[in-house]
């Protein structure tokens, strides 16, 4: 039979696939979301897009905590009587077709009068009548048609972040001042005496001056609060001569006007601070949806069910929860406090926690730990502790997380800036001295062209061009990186710090070696037979590993809870499970995980589980070895030990059994002996040394799932590729570099002009923007260059 | 009086017109997102066909 894709989602659908008006499905959820939109005549979804879709999940009772009206405060932005507005997350959100359906809710709940889609940050805005639904219909609406939005603690924030436009006014503002200014002052550059010209030049230059007010004192303003900043702090950053520019532009040509003694550089003047202001915006611009900031909030729910004594069930705030309260758990939740187990069977998995996807067994009576997601059936435990003193939890109050990385980091332009700005003041100085005794008149003249010359425009977009198009290139490579100065420190690194489960290792695949006496076709047979029928985690890994067999029927099978599984086919019983079950010997110190086997109550053999690495990690490792230093930090014990080091080179550093806090003190240690420290890591395990790090790279194989705050994501098929991202960054810097000295030939022509006293208005107008522009231009080239060679 | 003046006033007010114009598409989020009105712009033919159809619908209830 022929595997077809669901209509729906796409997925494969396996053997039996659902049959519905000619389409097949691989789930009842899948048809239902399509009933769905057919019934309403929404079936357009599948037209734009192939197969947009996804499964809904199972959402019973999830949403209860949403009839609450304190919580539904904090979810909404705008509350009344007759209108509701949510902006609400959907990590689902992908293609075209998406945005058609969210923004035709309308059809599926009239009482939803408006939808939006932000397709860059993943959120669709919903506008909804409240005396007729609620946000809680709105949300297991969405869920229904396979949209579930992403509620976490995190939207549980009292102030609403307000977008910051600032930069885009103060843009307009030095756009709209540059373009009419050039209109203003184009006749004056070819002045012939023209009596017209003469007659109305005044009033042009007033008006030009106006325009230029708003430019200096609004659109410019940052540069002087930084320069005031800078030179407070005794340090000569890039925004001082820029703000010396800025200033003795601004005051030379209103003096030039108001005495009438020129036109005066209102032009140059709007033109370089708009260049600057394009600089910023493009270095500003960043990946809307991902974040770079996640805690554990993120990742936690914003409410719980709680279990009170006479048995009634009751949804209550996370930060509510204290010691000893009984919880209830349901399938696809996640644990918030450390606690033990009741009742149910867990089957917890902490992949978000440790990288680990393997799903832990735990039986009531034992601990578990907050951060862990349940994925069998719904289980009761008691809280031991709050949410802010779990295990995990504790870890963000560590100071590291208050601390922005940026700080006391010199970056490359601000280092150069410090010679040039001497270097400038130095020339100036001494012309003037040299004008003053030969033609005191043109000293002041010479004094101020020498700084407007020297205004170091060129410089200063160098570096916010190189990365912001680098950073560009990069997530085109699936390696999204928070800003440009994480390109800048990626530059410096030499020590590099690597987690094992989850980063090396690949989260989908384990690979488990057999060692005993072979089993024949028929065991093979029933083994693999077996092994379909359970649904422990071990069980379903070995199931995939093992070849394919045929389907045969069980005469007997009976599964022991944290024992193993028997199973009896003809005149084969098979026992599958722990040694003392199976009736092996048991190891003193087993490290990995072993799954024992008999048949007939002869003792067979066993499978020994191990990791299984990326592609191309041992590769990555022996072109990195020869210029960084190589350290493994891992939270797992050693049995990896001996299957590590078969695989890397020889000098790296192995270190097993570290805890969170540990990663975070190793690192922090390296630091303090000047070793610069770049941190590949991805659990929230490692969220603490990701923060101490100098650069902090999260590995993600799906990048819409949620990574912890990190400098960088990385796309986990791309790790491969991270000695090649290294040495971009530091081709950036030499690209940085050459640009440098570019300017500075324009500044030496620039100079020559203004030192000899002839510095006129159309010269600087000329030169300033060529200077920019030209740097703007071999910036991008280079860059796009670097960037071929990277595919 | 030359006419000049007047032109000059009358270019100044165009310019700000179109100014404050900018200043409030900035101030209504029109640059928040750059990305989905380019896709949204490509749906207009079927929303409106759906969108009669609709409209017939959900006046009845």
């Amino acid at each position: 039979m022929k595997d077809s894709t669901c209509f729906h989602c796409g997925d494969k659908c396996g053997e039996n696939p659902i049959r519905f008006q000619e389409k097949s499905f691989c789930c009842n959820g899948c048809k239902t979301v399509f009933e769905i939109f057919s019934e309403n005549d929404l079936t357009c979804y599948y037209d734009l897009q192939n197969a947009p879709g996804s499964v809904p999940k199972e959402i019973e009772g999830k949403y209860d905590f949403l009839s609450q009206d304190n919580i539904v405060d904090k979810l909404t932005e705008f509350r009344s009587e007759s209108v509701e507005i949510a902006t609400l997350y959907i990590p689902h959100i992908h293609c075209s077709s998406c945005i058609w359906i969210l923004e035709n809710l309308n059809k599926l709940n009239p009482n939803i009068s408006d939808s939006i889609v932000n397709f860059g940050k993943k959120t669709v805005r919903v506008t909804y009548d409240p005396a007729k639904t609620s946000l809680k219909e709105v949300v297991l609406l969405l869920s229904s048609i396979g949209y579930e939005p992403y509620i976490s603690l995190d939207d549980f924030k009292s102030v609403q972040k307000q977008v910051n436009r600032s930069l885009i006014y103060k843009l307009g503002v030095a756009g709209f001042g540059f373009g009419n200014i050039m209109f203003l002052s184009f006749p004056e550059y070819f002045e012939v005496n023209e009596f017209w010209l003469e007659q109305y030049k005044h009033m042009f230059r007033w008006i030009m001056f106006a325009l230029s007010v708003p430019i200096v004192f609004y659109s410019a303003q940052d540069y002087f609060v930084s320069a005031y900043k800078g030179l407070k702090a005794r340090l000569l950053n890039i925004d001082v001569p820029i703000a010396l520019g800025i200033s003795v532009l601004f005051i030379r040509s209103t003096a030039e006007i108001a005495f009438d003694l020129g036109s005066g550089f209102f032009d140059s003047l709007a033109g370089l601070v708009f260049f600057l202001l394009v600089g910023k915006f493009f270095q500003q611009k960043t990946y809307a949806f991902l974040s770079f900031e996640r805690d554990y909030k993120s990742y936690f729910p914003i409410a719980i069910t709680k279990i009170n004594k006479d048995g009634s069930e009751e949804s209550i705030q996370v930060y509510d929860i204290k010691k000893g309260d009984r919880l209830l758990i349901r399938n696809e939740e996640l644990i918030p406090v450390d606690g033990v187990l009741i009742n149910g069977r867990g089957k917890i998995d902490y992949s978000f926690v440790t990288g680990e996807s393997q799903a832990v067994t735990k039986k009531s009576g034992d601990k578990v730990f907050a951060g862990g997601k349940q994925t069998n059936g719904i289980i009761e435990l008691e809280a031991l502790k709050s949410v802010e003193q779990s295990y995990l939890t504790q870890l963000w109050s560590n100071d590291v997380f208050n601390k922005e990385k940026d700080e006391g980091f010199t970056n490359i332009t601000n280092a150069i800036s410090k010679h040039f700005t001497l270097i400038v003041l130095g020339i100036a100085l001494v012309s003037t001295t040299y004008w003053l005794l030969t033609d005191a008149s043109k000293a002041m003249n010479v004094f101020t062209a020498v700084l407007i010359i020297a205004c170091p425009c060129a410089i200063a977009l160098s570096a916010p061009f190189t990365f912001g198009n680098l950073l560009r290139i990069f997530g085109k490579l699936k390696f999204y990186i928070k800003n440009a100065s994480v390109i800048e420190r990626l530059a410096h690194i030499n020590t590099i710090v690597f987690d094992k489960t989850g980063t090396l290792t690949s989260n989908k695949k384990s690979q488990a070696v057999y060692d005993g006496e072979e089993l024949n076709t028929t065991e093979a047979l029933v083994l693999k037979n077996t092994l379909r029928g359970s649904n422990h985690p071990l069980s379903r890994t070995l199931y995939d590993i093992l070849e394919e067999h045929d389907i045969i029927t069980l005469d007997t099978f009976e599964e022991y809870v944290g024992k193993g599984i028997e199973a009896k086919h003809n005149n084969t019983a098979l026992k599958i499970g722990s040694a003392d079950f199976v009736g092996g010997e048991r190891e003193q110190n087993a490290l990995n995980t072993t799954v024992h086997i008999s048949s007939n109550n002869n003792y067979k053999g066993k499978y020994t589980f191990y990791n299984s690495y990326r592609k191309g990690v041992a590769k990555l490792f022996n072109t990195l070895k020869n210029h960084f230093d190589l350290v493994i930090l891992s939270g797992d014990n050693e049995g990896e030990r001996n299957n590590l080091k078969k695989l890397l080179p020889g000098k790296t550093k192995l270190i097993f059994n570290q805890k969170p806090e540990d990663k975070l003190d190793y690192i922090q240690y390296h630091q303090s002996e000047g070793a610069k420290v770049l941190m590949v890591g991805d659990g929230l395990n490692d969220a603490g040394a990701l923060a101490q790090s100098d650069v902090g790279i999260a590995i993600s194989e799906d990048i819409n799932v949620f990574s912890p705050a990190c400098d960088a994501i990385l796309d986990a098929s791309k790790l491969k590729y991270l000695d090649r991202y290294l040495g971009a960054a530091k081709t950036a810097i030499k690209i940085i570099k050459w640009s440098f000295a570019l300017s500075f030939i324009y500044n030496v022509v620039g100079l020559y002009f203004a030192v000899t006293g002839q510095l006129a208005p159309v010269i600087a107008a000329i030169l300033m923007p060529l200077s920019s522009i030209s740097i703007v231009i071999f910036t991008t080239v280079c860059t796009n260059i670097l960037g071929r060679r990277l595919k | 009086m030359s006419v000049i003046y007047i032109v000059l006033t009358v270019s100044v007010i165009v310019g700000v017109g179109f100014f404050i114009v900018f200043l409030l598409a900035v101030k209504s989020g029109q640059y928040d997102d750059s990305y989905t009105p380019s896709v949204r712009v490509l749906f207009e033919d079927e929303l409106v066909k759906d969108k009669t159809k609709q409209s017939i619908k959900s006046k009845t209830d």
